[in-house]
């Protein structure tokens, strides 16, 4: 396949006006134009300016992912998009509580694991635990896997919060 | 000076007059009452009093794309609301600026599925530019005024504003247009000049070079049509145009190869595929335009000039991107060109315009009228009948409905100015023409308005017959009847072996008598020699016209690229069969 139809995946922020309705328009559009959606965050980054950031990490062919950010750049309340893949290194974050249930052997070795991937302990009965791990999305997937025959009985995943390296940042005209 | 305490519907008003606006198209209900209210004791703006809230939308089209204003728009919640959202989305497609008010229940009640309660915003978010909507009075005044700035800048659209009744009721602040700017929309209108530099060095080093000029040129206003006309004679180059974009080079220019596309001239078509340098300006490569994809012109070298980021590199790759305002864009193409002494290759470009005479030689468009008496009307004379008995006036502005009739009119009715064609391009939306000429008159109460109709389109928005005739307006409705929905019949006959389904139309009124009794004058030809008096009185008779033009039911509208067909496979004619059946890739093709 040559290199311009294979598909990629992409982290691309997007700074918009807190305004009700706008994660709804930005959603919208993927669905709308039957762009992937793998993962989504969004929260108020600013709220003296009113501003969200909205994390979307997408998949498509080169040509498919320049559509995506000049389509989002159309959007009225958006005010800045920037391919996080693109644009240099980052550092991309997710966060997962995964609940795992047991006793005996099991239980002591889902700790020993928690351990080893820097996850804490944040609930605990007697049968279970609930662990809270943070790490690329690669390492969830991999604590995940481990804890799945040990019990884990419930999943929340954030999807991924990422940022650019360096100095530069996106914020914030006035 | 800026905090007189007025009601939140005397607000709107005000912020609609100091936006310039004059006239609104609308249709009134329980939860615009506040406004209506405030109408009736103003004299400022007009309302127009439509039949159907659609047809408010298409005529706030036909008033914006003929006046260059941005058209408005004002309906009540629920019903009123989604009957517009055809309007609303064919206003998209065609980037024409709207701007739409719906009344909406009190800001208390919405979620509660109260009694004429929508989700408008909901509803409206995909198919309009933005919206808005309003829950707290101090915002707006400030909203009405965002709203005109983006319905009207960047690439124009339709904007809509939700207005709770509430707060169309409660005493809201004013603030006038100059103290409200847009925090985040600056559509980019300036063009780098280091990339109009390349194209216009690009352009002087071309074998064979075409304009491709579409509805951009149109929203850039008449100045920018003029610009490029000025450039195509200086140039030298041959230019298409886009059916968005016909009257931005004057017909008469013999430069201009005539529309290109599905339905587009031999020539016009066969230069895009063989040219060596495409210059798009204000164009989006509308699959009607490209055909098959994969052989759109292959071998040439793009430039792409628009306003609208996304529109580039969305189905066609170009090698010069150029972001701007098509106006300002061939105003600096003429400067550098001018500046840096640059001529176009005479010798190639000589060549290039022997070939493309030859093209225009197989006169893609004649068709041969029967004469004598009891002759059957052939569609194409009925209208090129019509533009030759119009062609001593200026002032003729023409719409049409969707299918067949609005092909024929494209290809032969000649337009030599900008703002006189106003058609449903992106959306083909049938019942639009008739509400966009009540428009369109509105705006040019003396001129001359005809909407060139099919009889199966017409009859969507029939009853706007009562809006002309309320309103004195001497709108022409031309019906080409030929008792088929035209265009799907000859897809059916093309591609789905003659299975006529359901694409005849059955049960026509009486076209003569319906005029008569809505108060309008009613005409009828039926053969050929009647025809001339049919267009001469229904030019003269000064109020709103039906002319029932029956036609020939069994032509077919040529040139055609089928589906999924390259510019190269071009149909000329009934004895054209496509050389295989369209591929699959094609019979999905709309």
């Amino acid at each position: 396949m040559p290199p311009q139809e294979q598909t990629e995946r992409h982290t691309i922020a997007v700074i918009v006006d807190n305004e009700p309705g706008v994660l709804a328009r930005v959603i919208g559009l993927f669905s709308g134009r039957g762009y992937n959606i793998e993962s989504l965050t969004v929260a108020e980054i600013d709220h003296t300016g009113q501003r969200s950031r909205i994390t979307i990490v997408t998949s498509g062919t080169p040509m498919i992912i320049e559509q995506i950010k000049a389509q989002l750049e159309r959007l009225v309340p958006v005010h800045r998009v920037n391919d996080l893949t693109k644009e240099g290194p980052s550092v991309e974050r997710e966060l997962a509580l995964v609940k795992v249930r047991g006793s005996g052997d099991k239980r002591i070795e889902s700790l020993r694991i928690a351990e080893i991937f820097r996850a804490k302990v944040v609930d605990s009965t007697t049968e279970s635990f609930v662990f809270e791990v943070t790490g690329s999305a690669e390492k969830i997937d991999a604590f995940t896997g481990l804890m799945a025959p040990l019990g884990m009985v419930e999943l929340a995943r954030t999807g991924a919060a990422a940022i650019s390296r360096g100095q530069e940042g996106l914020f914030l005209d006035p | 000076m800026s905090d007189k305490q007025l009601t939140g519907a005397e607000v709107v008003l005000k912020a609609l007059a100091d936006q310039g606006v004059d006239v609104i198209f609308g249709y009134p209900g329980g939860a615009v009452l506040p406004i209506y209210d405030a109408l009736f004791q103003q004299n400022h703006i007009r309302h127009v009093l439509v039949r159907h809230e659609q047809a408010a939308v298409h005529a706030a089209e036909g008033y914006a794309r003929s006046t260059g204003k941005v058209g408005v728009v004002l309906v009540t919640s629920g019903p009123g609301a989604t009957n517009a959202v055809t309007g609303l989305t064919d206003a998209l497609m065609d980037s024409i600026p709207i701007v739409c008010l719906t009344g909406q229940v009190a800001t208390h009640l919405i979620g509660n599925d109260a009694f004429q309660e929508c989700d408008t915003t909901g509803i409206t978010r995909p198919c309009t530019k933005h919206n808005y909507l309003v829950k707290e009075s101090t915002k707006l005044a400030r909203t009405v005024h965002e709203a005109f700035w983006v319905a009207r800048n960047g690439r124009p659209g339709p904007v809509v504003i939700d207005l709770p009744k509430d707060i169309q009721f409660a005493p809201a602040p004013y603030v006038p247009p100059e103290q409200v700017v847009h925090r985040t929309y600056r559509p980019q209108v300036e063009p780098d000049h280091k990339l109009v530099e390349q194209a216009v060095e690009m352009m002087a080093r071309a074998k064979r070079p075409i304009f491709y000029t579409g509805g951009g040129v149109i929203n850039a206003g008449p100045e920018a049509a003029a610009k490029l006309t000025r450039l195509v004679d200086t140039t030298g180059f041959p230019a298409t145009s886009t059916l968005m974009g016909l009257g931005a080079i004057p017909a008469a220019n013999k430069r201009f190869l005539g529309m290109l596309g599905m339905h587009g001239t031999y020539e016009a078509n066969l230069a895009m595929y063989n040219c060596d340098l495409m210059i798009n300006i204000g164009a989006r490569f509308d699959d009607r335009v490209t055909g098959l994809l994969t052989e759109f012109s292959p071998g040439s070298t793009k430039i792409h000039v628009d306003i609208d980021p996304s529109s580039i590199n969305k189905n066609v790759r170009v090698d010069l991107p150029i972001v701007g305002d098509a106006g300002r864009v061939v105003e600096l193409m003429a400067e550098m060109w001018k500046k840096k002494g640059l001529k176009a290759n005479a010798k190639a470009l000589s060549t290039w315009w022997q070939q493309i005479e030859q093209w225009r030689a197989r006169e893609c468009l004649k068709f041969s009228q029967p004469t004598g008496k009891g002759a059957v009307i052939k569609p194409q004379y009925a209208i090129s009948r019509l533009a030759q008995m119009t062609a001593d006036r200026d002032d003729v502005y023409i719409t049409t409905e969707v299918g067949q009739h609005q092909m024929w009119a494209a290809q032969h009715i000649p337009f030599q100015k900008p703002n006189h064609w106003m058609t449903s391009g992106g959306l083909g939306t049938m019942g639009y023409g008739f509400p966009a000429a009540v428009g369109v008159q509105i705006g040019h109460p003396d001129a001359l308005v005809i909407d060139v109709a099919g009889e199966a389109s017409v009859m969507m928005m029939i009853q706007e017959i009562a809006t002309a005739v309320q309103y004195r307006l001497p709108v022409k409705l031309y019906i080409i009847n030929n008792q088929w929905m035209g265009m799907v019949r000859q897809w059916q006959e093309l591609l789905h072996g003659e299975r006529y389904s359901h694409s005849y139309s059955d049960s026509l009124p009486d076209f003569v008598k319906l005029a008569e009794a809505f108060g309008a004058k009613g005409l009828r030809a039926q053969e050929v020699d009647e025809l001339d008096g049919v267009i001469a009185e229904m030019i003269a008779h000064p109020g709103p016209v039906i002319a029932d033009i029956a036609v020939d039911q069994k032509e077919n509208c040529f040139p055609m690229i089928p589906g999924g067909h390259p510019h190269y496979e071009m149909l000329l004619g009934p004895e054209d069969k496509a050389e295989q059946p369209a591929s699959e890739d094609g019979m999905v093709l709309v």
